[in-house]
């Protein structure tokens, strides 16, 4: 670990913290339907786009008519994405010429892009044609993210509004996110990756002979105009295999930080959008600073592992102060790896810089554990916030036990029907990610697929459904998931992490929604101060912890204890 | 459930194929026109040529073996046997199939091959240790850099080969060292392809 690298860290937080005011004062106004400096280009086309379908923008939805139409759009997006992948041989932009891709991975690839999880079972730059990258992928990559932002809102108002039956349009809150907020900066963020190197083009490979005479085939494509919206809409699918660590996606350490800053900055701006819905800042920094307190907690963490390198290198006189290399890319080392590897998980981003099946046994529970805990710190577009929201609901539950009172937040009363619903949603994560996992390394067609054996075996499988239900993406990627029992499994686990979270949530949004302001008074907790952050922290460590600590003990830390012992497999 | 269901059919369908074709269609042909007008180089994969020939591009690694010229780092990356379309063999560097060793650390093969690839560099350059950077397979497979130590480490062998003295090729290395972004983001670097192109450009003698 070296002063550099601390001074790299701190400077990652700092310009988080800058962005995070001014892209939530954005969004604020953008979803208040406030005009806006881009409303002259932006507004006749989102207003083309209501009259071509139908939609009455004053019109808001009860919450069960904005999930119908949230799923409604889901499928619709499901079905023309299978469909591309099936017929990619005879479409267009396919100078590789392709061919169709399988039923089970197309079906599993579908899930994973309408679901913002972007888990890819697949090496891209030899399975999806352009067009299925562009029209198909790309896509996703913007109104999967525009969902999450969209439900986030709903809850928002479930929060802020009182006596309401409704709480928005799910029509409008997408189209504005995807028109206003992701689509600018997306094209912003393009031209300056292709200023750092990353390729925007549509031809073939690129065949060269190399300085020692080798033929040397090169993936080309449209790369940088995807690699922006896979980062801003923590959706992590890679154009590549090799996802960001592919010089082509992210060339530079430049690249490579706004790529880290573009996965949190919706996350954490959403912050501060909740507190200003709820008229007091305050509440918003108080999330950012429990989203702020792992993640350093995490970064730390992971840092301290793969610094310390592979005590087994020793032995052959390899210089021990290089850290685990294994895996990593040079131009971003070891402290850009750890960094990334934290905040992909932290996120439902998913992408790596870095293979983290190659990361140190601790170094790898790290993003496990990030993903375990619902991936709320800072999070998935709207999903982080939502999730970390329902932490709270458990968190002022408990709260309420302690003094014996009815537990309330922000003038709002948290009943059963509330705490049911919180906890639901978050047990759905422990049953698809243990289920699964126990499932798959009991049968042969799970246990074939493993690439390393022992522990670390048992942590791949882990990894595979951790990330899935967590609608994460990222991998231990020596799995060779492509498999039909894999991308099954893997489909139904980002399903039931995606719905079975929303559903109910969307239900506390709605009951909240309609609930009238109780009165602060000298018993009201405050929930803008350290006690509230600890509290908080604490209920997420301890959920997280006593869920997941068995299934972490058989993997990870017991791979970290016989790699101390000199055990190898 | 149904009927509501059916009222959100037009919406639904409407809206995914009006979003294809902004976000799928015109923002990446787009973005694609102006990065061509704008960045050529860079949107065709800065690709370098030398004599009329495209030779490889600057972000890419390429493998190296010849005692003359500087390595890049271990390559996992591999592609489908010539012989036996059925197989998969190891190619370094196929930049059609990105990709790492994805060994765990305390995987047997891993700390087997390490310990060869090791003990080939201590015989090279006794006395010094090897940069982790030169025993560990890259993300990618396609790493274009090494460590400013990983390429100093080999100026013997590479000076030996090519009969130069040992300091003209250091300083050559020297000269190759990007440093990080702002003196502050990311790690000092060599790009391998440049460094050796460099030295083939080397007056002799």
């Amino acid at each position: 670990m070296t002063f550099d690298g601390w001074l790299q860290i701190a400077l990652y937080l700092a310009l988080l913290l800058l962005i995070t005011r001014p892209l939530g004062g954005y969004m604020h106004r953008v979803f208040a339907g406030e005009r806006t400096l881009l409303s002259p280009v932006l507004r006749p086309v989102e207003r083309g786009l209501y009259r071509l379908s139908g939609i009455d923008e004053a019109a808001e939805q009860h919450w069960t008519v904005y999930a119908v139409a949230m799923l409604a759009f889901t499928l619709a997006g499901f079905a023309l994405l299978y469909a591309l992948q099936r017929l990619q041989a005879v479409l267009p932009f396919n100078p590789q010429g392709l061919d169709a891709v399988s039923p089970d991975l197309a079906f599993n690839t579908s899930v994973s892009f309408v679901t913002n999880t972007n888990w890819q079972s697949y090496v891209p730059e030899a399975t999806m044609s352009y067009l299925v990258q562009m029209a198909g992928l790309t896509v996703h990559n913007f109104v999967s993210a525009a969902t999450g932002v969209a439900l986030a809102l709903a809850l928002i108002r479930g929060f802020a509004r009182r006596g309401a039956d409704t709480v928005g349009n799910f029509w409008v809150d997408m189209t504005r996110c995807t028109l206003y907020v992701l689509l600018p900066v997306c094209i912003v963020v393009t031209l300056v990756f292709v200023w750092q190197g990353v390729p925007q083009n549509l031809s073939a490979y690129t065949d060269v002979t190399t300085l020692e005479g080798a033929k040397q085939l090169i993936a080309q494509g449209p790369v940088a105009s995807q690699e922006a919206i896979k980062m801003f809409g923590t959706n992590g699918g890679g154009f590549f295999n090799a996802n960001s660590a592919h010089p082509f996606e992210n060339p530079t350490a430049l690249t490579n930080l706004i790529q880290m800053l573009l996965i949190f900055a919706i996350g954490a701006a959403l912050t501060n959008v909740f507190g200003r819905a709820v008229k007091d800042e305050r509440q918003g920094w108080a999330i950012f600073a429990v989203m702020a307190l792992l993640f350093l907690a995490g970064t730390v963490a992971l840092y301290w592992a793969e610094a310390a390198g592979n005590p087994a290198f020793a032995a052959f006189h390899v210089d021990p102060t290089g850290g685990n290399m294994e895996g990593k890319e040079v131009r971003f080392g070891i402290v850009n790896s750890a960094l990334f590897a934290t905040i992909t998980t932290d996120a439902s981003c998913g992408a790596v810089n870095a293979m983290h099946d190659s990361l140190m046994p601790l170094g790898g529970l790290v993003p496990m554990l990030n993903i375990m805990l619902g991936e709320i710190i800072y999070g998935g577009v709207g999903s982080g916030l939502y999730g970390m929201l329902l932490f709270v609901i458990v968190a002022m539950f408990v709260a309420g036990l302690m003094v014996g009172r009815t537990p309330e937040y922000l003038g709002k009363k948290l009943e059963a029907k509330e705490v049911k619903m919180a906890m639901l949603a978050i047990l759905c994560l422990p049953l698809s990610i243990l289920g699964f996992t126990a499932l798959a390394v009991v049968i042969p067609a799970g246990t074939s697929a493993l690439a390393n054996a022992g522990p670390h075996g048992f942590s791949e499988a882990l990894y595979a459904y951790t990330s899935a239900t967590g609608n994460n993406g990222s991998a231990f990627a020596g799995l060779s998931a492509n498999v039909p029992f894999w991308n099954d499994t893997l489909g139904l686990a980002m399903f039931a992490g995606r719905f079975l979270v929303i559903v109910p949530m969307l239900a506390v949004a709605g009951s909240l929604a309609r609930k009238k302001i109780v009165p602060v008074s000298s018993g009201t907790f405050p929930t803008d101060g350290g006690l509230f952050v600890g509290l908080v922290t604490g209920v997420i460590l301890i959920t997280g912890g006593l869920t997941f600590l068995p299934a972490l003990a058989l993997g990870p830390i017991v791979e970290h204890l016989s790699m101390l012992a000199g055990t190898l497999y | 459930m149904t009927s509501r269901m059916i009222s959100h059919l037009r919406p639904a369908l409407v809206m995914i194929v009006g979003m294809t074709l902004i976000t799928g269609l015109a923002y990446p042909l787009a973005m694609t026109g102006i990065a061509q007008l704008v960045f050529p180089s860079q949107a065709n994969g800065s690709l370098i040529e030398q004599d009329g020939k495209v030779i490889g591009s600057a972000l890419i690694g390429q493998s190296f073996t010849s005692p003359r010229y500087f390595h890049g780092r271990p390559s996992a990356t591999t592609g489908t046997d010539p012989k036996d379309p059925s197989k998969t063999i190891p190619v370094p560097y196929n930049a059609a199939n990105s990709g790492g060793s994805n060994l765990g650390p305390t995987s047997q093969a891993l700390i087997d091959r390490v310990k060869g690839d090791a003990a080939t560099l201590q015989a090279e350059n006794p006395g010094t240790p090897v940069p982790v950077d030169l025993v560990t397979t890259s993300a990618s497979g396609l790493d274009p850099d090494i460590s400013p130590a990983a390429a100093l480490f080999q100026v013997p062998r590479v000076a030996h080969a090519r009969n130069l003295p040992e300091d003209r090729v250091r300083a050559l290395v020297e000269q190759h060292i990007s440093g990080r972004f702002l003196g502050l983001i990311g790690e000092p670097r060599v790009n391998v392809l440049a460094l050796n192109r460099a030295l083939d450009a080397l007056p002799p003698g």
